[in-house]
């Protein structure tokens, strides 16, 4: 029988800290999960050693686990997905540079802080003296990543000042396309921004701090025991100076920092936001609340993702239009051509080719981000559109073209008057699965910053802590548009039969 | 109706001396044939004797290795597809009845007919309707105007299909297998019509093996022989 080692927390809750197997001595493991993709000094693969990980939120990791017997145990989870994950039981804690809010404090068990950081504003440095503040900055485009407290900063911002606040999914590209042009501000933390200024040039970070937050771990709202004494363990290396050590190697210890410390150590409480009013944060509202709050919000994303399915799936079939007959009427070199362009465009993913356009060619196009994603959304699908429509051409019967003919129609007039009415009734149920695919993988297009309704469900999510109303109004909303398209394609079908 | 009478030639398809091969099969060989205006010529002889290609080569839809063809005053010569102008002009000498009359399934009977006078003879679409409603009365499906292809009978669709080959007014009808697809009553109706057409001074050349309609209604009949292949 397994003899379990138990440590009691202050509040006198029991919780397992080491087991050791008869026979055994392999202890616990702790399963910490964090996202790798978001790099130094957070969490990243060593440079040296690939399958090694490094960071200040690892060594964390590993001082929490040995400290309670354990072992780390890394589990790789995207940053978005993190409280989800640890809600869900895939990992004991969650540590990648995660901020304390309302939200999670409401829906899951975060450690106290562990570090303190401000939400600075970065600016090009010919744009320094005129750009200090968020109030200097009405009518310009300012970036951050999604679902973070500098959005919900930029959000109210849009509404006081009036910027136009940029949801990006990585804390990278929002500085790359501020020396770009794309963007006139960035608003992110200190520590974000201080790691982007030693790769990137051209920026300036003003010094005036918008909001002060702190980075915390979670746990799930079930697992308050092993928070508690976790949260012993991080008092403990904050009073032994273990945290200063990890800090200042990877150099963002701070005078905030003892500040906080001390703040905690004297068990004062630690608000989760300094500088933004969260008392209407939706995770303090009740859901149908919330729900109502974020509807207009998802109404204007819906709208975004039907303009651009619509002009994207519009763009796509006049390209295929051409790729098709071009494929079936075409001489060798161009029917070669234009067959490398469909299997290109069908053999790479789509999100790749979305980042080529946006990112891969900015240098040399400057594409804004709502025509990249068209274009992109519309030469993807332009080689699935010419595929159905070369098949269809190529069923329609021979002797419908030969009637055709010797009526006396020229090749152009057998195509545009007789073939391609034809082809078209052939094509348009595969063209309708195609538009309600296409409805659904214009969500991918958030990666270029273009807010539509799946990456506005995803910042509704987070801020509120569950998928629960923000997914079923999502998928709500989804099926709303596809349906009447469906709906449509089968009247027409019965029409045109 | 009247047809075109352009020409004084009473001659309106000359075939000389015709061979055709598919690879190395010959399918026509040393085809030579004159038709008359007013005449009604039965093509007839065994399966894959033919009959179908030599309509086919009269279309200009299948090119023929030797020989000639002339119809009026267009002439097709051997080697590969005619040169778009000849075909242009050899599409208002000849009209063409499929066996299964391939009416084009998203257009309605009447929109049919229409379409090669507007498009390809840019006659005007009032001028061309008015026409085509001619031509459905006189071959008595008229009330059949709007209906399309799939809701047409196979002797109605037949009778749009002869209408919309007639509607640019060809002196010289093909016909491919008429009787294939009709009972005795409809072959009869249908012999009258072709009748009919003769009497406005047309000829017709019909790839047929229905031998008694041929003894019946064809003024003249050429059997092909199966070629050694």
């Amino acid at each position: 029988m397994a003899a379990l080692c138990l440590s009691c927390t202050a509040n006198g809750e029991a919780v397992a800290l080491h087991r050791a197997e008869p026979g055994s001595a392999e202890p616990l493991a702790l399963r910490w999960a964090g996202d790798s993709e978001g790099g130094a000094p957070f969490v990243e693969a060593d440079p040296r050693h690939p399958d090694q990980l490094v960071g200040f939120d690892v060594e964390i990791a590993d001082l929490i686990a040995h400290a309670l017997g354990r072992t780390p145990q890394f589990v790789l989870v995207r940053f978005e997905s993190l409280d989800q994950s640890i809600e869900r039981g895939d990992a004991d804690i969650a540590l990648s540079g995660i901020e304390d809010t309302p939200a999670r404090r409401a829906t899951l068990a975060p450690t106290i802080p562990y570090y303190e950081f401000r939400e600075v504003l970065s600016v090009r440095d010919a744009d320094a003296a005129r750009y200090r503040s968020l109030a200097d900055l009405r009518g310009r485009r300012v970036a951050t990543l999604g679902g973070t407290i500098a959005y919900e900063i930029l959000l109210k911002a849009e509404r006081d000042v009036g910027v136009q606040a940029v949801s990006y999914d990585d804390d990278v590209h929002p500085y790359t396309d501020l020396i770009l042009g794309r963007v006139d501000a960035v608003l992110l933390d200190n520590v974000l921004a201080e790691r982007r200024h030693r790769f990137v040039s051209g920026f300036t970070t003003q010094p005036q701090s918008v909001a002060v937050g702190h980075y915390v771990a979670v746990l799930s709202s079930r697992n308050t025991a092993l928070r508690d004494a976790i949260n012993d363990v991080l008092l403990g290396a904050m009073r032994d100076g273990t945290l200063e050590r990890i800090f200042r190697k990877w150099r963002v210890w701070n005078a905030d920092q003892p500040a906080m410390y001390a703040r905690l150590l004297a068990h004062e409480p630690v608000a989760p936001i300094v500088g933004l009013d969260t008392s209407g944060s939706v995770a303090t509202m009740t859901r149908s609340d919330a729900a109502l709050r974020y509807i207009p919000s998802l109404l204007r994303a819906s709208v975004v993702t039907i303009a651009l399915s619509c002009l994207a799936m519009g763009l796509a079939i006049v390209i295929g239009v051409l790729i098709a007959t071009g494929r079936v009427y075409g001489g060798r070199a161009l029917r070669g051509l234009l067959t490398g362009y469909v299997e290109l465009m069908r053999g790479t993913p789509i999100l790749l080719q979305l980042f080529v356009l946006y990112y891969g060619i900015a240098m040399a196009i400057r594409l804004p981000a709502f025509a990249a994603a068209l274009l992109g959304l519309a030469l993807n699908y332009a080689a699935y559109e010419s595929e159905i429509y070369r098949s269809a051409l190529e069923a329609v019967s021979p002797g419908q073209l030969e009637a055709a003919r010797t009526l006396g129609l020229s090749e152009r007039q057998v195509l545009t008057l007789v073939r391609a009415p034809q082809a078209f009734r052939l094509a348009l149920a595969p063209m309708t699965n195609d538009f309600i695919a296409l409805l659904k993988d214009s969500s991918l297009v958030s990666v270029l910053t273009v807010m539509e309704l799946t990456k506005q469900t995803q910042i509704f999510a987070t801020n509120l802590g569950s998928w629960v109303i923000p997914g079923t109004l999502c998928a709500g909303l989804y099926l709303a548009m596809s349906l009447p398209l469906g709906m449509l394609a089968r009247r027409l079908e019965l029409k045109w039969r | 109706m009247e047809m075109n009478q352009g020409s004084a030639n009473p001659v309106v398809l000359r075939m000389e001396q015709l061979e055709l091969r598919r690879g190395v099969r010959p399918i026509l060989r040393d085809l030579t044939l004159d038709v008359m205006r007013g005449e009604l010529v039965a093509l007839m002889g065994p399966s894959g004797s033919g009959k179908t290609t030599a309509l086919r080569a009269i279309a200009g839809l299948e090119p023929f290795q030797s020989g000639r063809i002339q119809v009026g005053d267009v002439m097709l010569e051997r080697g590969g597809a005619a040169a778009v102008p000849t075909l242009r002009r050899l599409r208002r000498q000849v009209g063409m009845v499929f066996q299964f009359h391939c009416l084009f399934e998203h257009l309605s009977a009447i929109d049919n007919i229409c379409l090669a006078p507007v498009h390809a003879h840019h006659v005007a679409p009032g001028e061309a309707a008015r026409r085509a409603r001619e031509l459905l009365t006189a071959f008595g499906v008229e009330h059949r105007a709007d209906a399309r292809p799939r809701e047409l009978s196979g002797g109605e669709a037949q009778r749009v299909a002869i209408a919309r080959a007639l509607a640019v007014d060809p002196p010289l009808l093909l016909m491919d297998e008429p009787t294939a697809s009709l009972d005795p009553p409809r072959r009869v109706e249908l012999g009258a019509l072709l009748r009919g057409l003769l009497e406005q001074g047309r000829a017709l050349m019909v790839a047929t093996h229905d031998e008694e309609f041929a003894r019946e209604f064809a003024t003249r009949v050429v059997r092909l022989e199966a070629t050694a292949g």
